[in-house]
């Protein structure tokens, strides 16, 4: 396919026979780029059609179509635009992609949870089917023809019997006249021409040339540039402040004190002191020069080695019981075998590659411009408009490309604080986040232990299964509170529990948090996929069984799920069990599927292993096998993955391959590598040396990936792949060795 | 003090702190924001730019010691963005966020340039100071493979 950036600049250029001024804006603007200090002008003279906020049509034909949701590497700016230009018949390199601002117009902007299409799907082909609709009814109108006469391809409407046509663009003001149809007929899916093909990237060619603007990159003029010296512990408040050395340092022209944290913190500033400077390395320079006395706080009691143990016990204590089905106890007590375990699984801190920044500018009129790499613009107006004490209105919220997101970015609290250092210093200000500040001061996710007990009959079948799960919640954010897991995470593979056990109980334990916790791409997933695909892996073994064909037996038969009817409450993803059902024939076919491809069950040589996991989350079926080798030293190498991906319809399938294989590097990383501890209260690791990530050199030789074809609505992509990972890794490590992982990561017991 | 720095053929006058990171002369001063901050280490390869022709981690390298030395970012690795590397990204659809690519592209430039036709393990050994969150590694490999065929 080509390249729609290009041919669509071209093709504007052309057309509207300008090339400067506010067109060059406009343009800019479409790349998800800086800011535009002058009105874009260019297209005043012509007229639009715009039946919605994400479709504006010019009647020169330029489809501007504007994306509402944050790119941060899931495809989404290219995804976006083939839903909307497949229902409307509109030619692809005749699109312009807005990137569209914070704003109660267009819906959910909050670009989290693997939602964009699987939540949006129908609201992005009612985009583009009411324009196309209304598009025909006005060129059967102009022609005096009826509307079932007239049909439309590749950005025109034809009347094939007179043999009459008009392009887009002519039908524009009659198209406007026309009224908006309630409910526009969607295509035929054996018509798309965009839907399910892998249409080439749209940022592609500003993405490899350095011209792609990311939150770091807005620039204003005579803006100054902040860094900003954070609490050390979570919640910790300034005694005394000595700014003078800081003032000193060259370039810096101001120091300003942020405001005290909030408790909970929700998305607000975490306090502490900004360096404003003429440029990035001087605020940073002046920052050090800081002198401050802190009073960190009661958090100053977060230690991570005693919480572990303290989560342990709780875990190993009787907890509040949130899903009953049989009865356990009995299974336990009269079981030939029991065999139980304890997983532990640390927090985490997503590092997108471009750490949070954000630059605000306060208006004459008091409104507030803020530029951010956000995933969730409406949080932004949300948090700045609260902080200033504006009208949501007057919080124009733009989003940038993201550096990656992974759930850090959908936070406000970094175009929060630019927002406030613009009106206190009068200024544009920028403010960058260090590693360092990333590392330290973020959302972590929240660390996790994790009990298991399953009763076994004489034939290796599991009659009982009790599952405990303890971890600080996110709801803690929001609410101090907090002191347990909340429902929303227990959604999130524990009560849809797939395995096919008459007796099961499961079962929250406490945990009070003292650090931010936030969401980490596929979130409580990861550490209850780990705790049960590592379990039924155990499980297999003391069996006796091969651990496909185990894992196969526990999911049973072909049936559907409801979790609500053992007395658990459940969200499904915000979705109904309706059009996405916990269906255990599609979990099974994406496990056979995997197997398949990896020749599950083949001689492997010494040291070698396969291993498997399969998890439904995002309303997508992930399975993966990973080979890996083990050399005499018991140090991992990952040689090979295999990862099918059942998330009914796709889009785009090569950004579905892609997500697949970042997951499989992302489950890498957690699973071998990552771990953020606390130690008097302040995260002991502070950049990609205490805290690494899965090197090109660690990555596996190949990460082949299958889509299963399944004519069902579309579920997640972004986040599904990373929960088997961990586990299929740690199971292969068994195969190769015997021996069981049961903490992540690997390395801390030297396994890499 | 005045540092006089040639970057992508333009001669630039800059009055910093000779301490400065190169990485923040480029991007603040000189106002070329493809070269990426990441760690401010030297650990994540995202601010990799050449000088005199040598991968560099500019975040960690004074501009002092640039001066008077040739200085490539990514906006001026190729004429028109038709590098054989920046190619082979876009038909491959290397990029997920894209955010670490220009220190990508950057790193393999440089190993083309000394290495025309690097086997795995030297893309490997090359590639490793790049970090990349999105975990774009196995098209990375198969794009610079594929920037060698065409380069010979």
């Amino acid at each position: 396919m080509s390249d729609i950036r290009l041919l669509s600049r071209r093709d504007f250029l052309r057309r509207t026979g300008q090339g400067t001024g506010g067109l060059v804006l406009a343009l800019s603007f479409a790349g998800c780029s800086r800011p535009a200090e002058e009105p874009a002008a260019a297209s005043e003279e012509l007229a639009e059609f715009t039946p919605n906020v994400y479709v504006n049509l010019k009647s020169d034909g330029v489809l501007e179509i504007h994306c509402h949701r944050s790119e941060m590497g899931q495809g989404i700016r290219t995804c976006l635009p083939q839903v909307i230009a497949d229902e409307m018949d509109a030619a692809w390199d005749r699109i312009v992609l807005v990137q569209a601002p914070g704003g109660q117009q267009y819906g959910d902007q909050n670009t989290d949870g693997s939602t964009s299409i699987r939540q949006q799907f129908d609201l992005l082909r009612n985009a583009g089917a009411s324009a196309r609709e209304m598009l025909l009814l006005a060129a059967a109108e102009r022609w005096q023809v009826e509307r079932s006469e007239v049909t439309a391809a590749e950005h025109t409407v034809y009347h094939e019997a007179s043999g009459r046509s008009a392009g887009f663009g002519e039908l524009v003001e009659d198209a406007a006249r026309q009224e908006l149809p309630a409910e526009p007929t969607f295509k035929s899916p054996d018509n798309y021409r965009y839907i399910g093909e892998s249409m080439d990237l749209i940022d592609g060619f500003d993405m490899t040339t350095g011209q792609a603007n990311y939150g770091i990159d807005t620039v204003l003029p005579d803006m100054l540039y902040a860094s900003i010296e954070r609490p050390p512990v979570f919640g910790g408040t300034i005694r005394s402040l000595d700014d003078s050395e800081a003032r000193a340092v060259a370039g810096v022209v101001d120091v300003v004190r942020m405001p005290d944290p909030t408790s909970p913190p929700v998305f607000n500033p975490l306090g502490g002191v900004a360096v404003l400077a003429t440029n990035t390395w001087a605020a940073q320079q002046g920052r050090k020069a800081l002198k401050i006395d802190w009073d960190a706080g009661p958090n100053a009691v977060y230690d991570s080695e005693s919480y572990k143990q303290a989560m342990i016990e709780t875990s190993h204590t009787a907890g509040s019981p949130i899903f009953n089905r049989g009865d356990v106890d009995a299974a336990l007590d009269g079981a030939d075998r029991v065999v139980e375990a304890d997983y532990y699984a640390p927090h985490l801190s997503q590092a997108p590659m471009e750490p949070p920044a954000a630059t605000a500018r306060i208006n004459e009129d008091g409104s507030c411009d803020v530029w951010s790499c956000t995933q969730n613009p409406q949080a932004v107006q949300q948090t700045v408009a609260g902080l200033l004490g504006i009208e949501q209105t007057d919080v124009h919220a733009h989003v940038t490309l993201l550096g990656g997101g992974f759930g850090r970015k959908s936070k406000a609290d970094f175009p929060a604080e630019a927002a406030w250092l613009a009106r206190e210093t009068g200024r544009s200000v920028k403010v960058t986040w260090t590693r360092e500040d990333d590392i330290q001061q973020g959302y972590l996710h929240a660390v996790s232990a994790q009990h298991l007990q399953a009763s076994m009959d004489g034939d290796g079948a599991v009659t009982g299964w009790l599952h405990r799960t303890v971890f600080p919640s996110i709801g803690s954010t929001f609410n101090a509170e907090t002191t347990g897991p909340g429902g929303f995470e227990l959604d999130l593979g524990f009560v849809d529990n797939p395995f096919d056990i008459g007796n099961m109980r499961l079962e929250t334990g406490d945990a009070k948090a003292h650090v931010r916790i936030g969401w980490l791409r596929s979130v409580c997933n990861i550490y209850h996929a780990f705790a049960v695909s590592s379990f039924a892996d155990e499980l297999a073994h003391a069996a006796g069984v091969d651990p496909k064909d185990y894992l196969l037996s526990l999911i049973g038969p072909p049936r559907l799920i409801d979790p609500t009817a053992d007395g658990a409450s459940y969200n499904n993803y915000g979705q109904s069990l309706e059009q996405h059902p916990i269906d255990t024939a599609r979990l099974s076919a994406v496990v056979e599927k995997a197997a398949d491809m990896a020749s599950w069950g083949r001689a492997l040589p010494e040291g070698r292993g396969l291993g498997i996991a399969a998890h439904r989350s995002f309303l997508a079926y992930v399975a993966a096998v990973a080979e890996v080798s083990v050399d005499d030293a018991g140090k991992l190498k990952v040689e090979d993955m295999w990862l099918v991906i059942d998330a009914g319809r796709v889009i785009n399938p090569d950004r579905v391959v892609a997500q697949m294989e970042g997951a499989g590097i992302f489950g890498m990383s957690l699973a071998m590598h990552g771990e953020i501890t606390a130690k008097g209260g302040s995260i002991e690791q502070n950049n990609f040396d205490g805290y690494p990530l899965v090197r090109i050199n660690e990555a596996p030789n190949s990460i082949n990936v299958h889509i299963m074809d399944v004519d069902a609505p579309p579920g997640g992509v972004g986040e599904p792949g990373v929960p088997p990972i961990a586990p299929a890794i740690t199971n292969a490590y068994f195969a190769a060795t015997g021996n069981r992982v049961r903490e992540l990561p690997m390395r801390k017991a030297g396994l890499v | 003090m005045a540092i006089q720095l040639t970057i992508n053929d333009s001669v630039h006058e800059f009055d910093v702190e000779p301490d400065m990171p190169l990485l923040w002369a480029i991007r603040d001063i000189a106002g070329l924001t493809g070269t990426k901050f990441g760690c401010g280490k030297a650990l994540c390869g995202a601010c990799t730019v050449h000088v005199d022709g040598q991968p560099v981690r500019s975040c960690s390298y004074p501009v002092s010691a640039a001066a008077g030395r040739r200085i490539t970012t990514i906006e001026g690795l190729s004429e028109n963005g038709d590098h054989p590397l920046q190619q082979a990204w876009r038909e491959l659809n290397v990029p997920q966020c894209g955010y670490c690519q220009s220190g990508q592209i950057m790193s393999a430039a440089a190993l083309l340039e000394r290495n025309p036709n690097p086997s795995r393990a030297d893309i490997d050994t090359a590639m490793s100071g790049n970090l990349c969150r999105c975990g774009t590694y196995t098209r990375i490999r198969a794009a610079i493979e594929r920037a060698a065929e065409v380069k010979s």
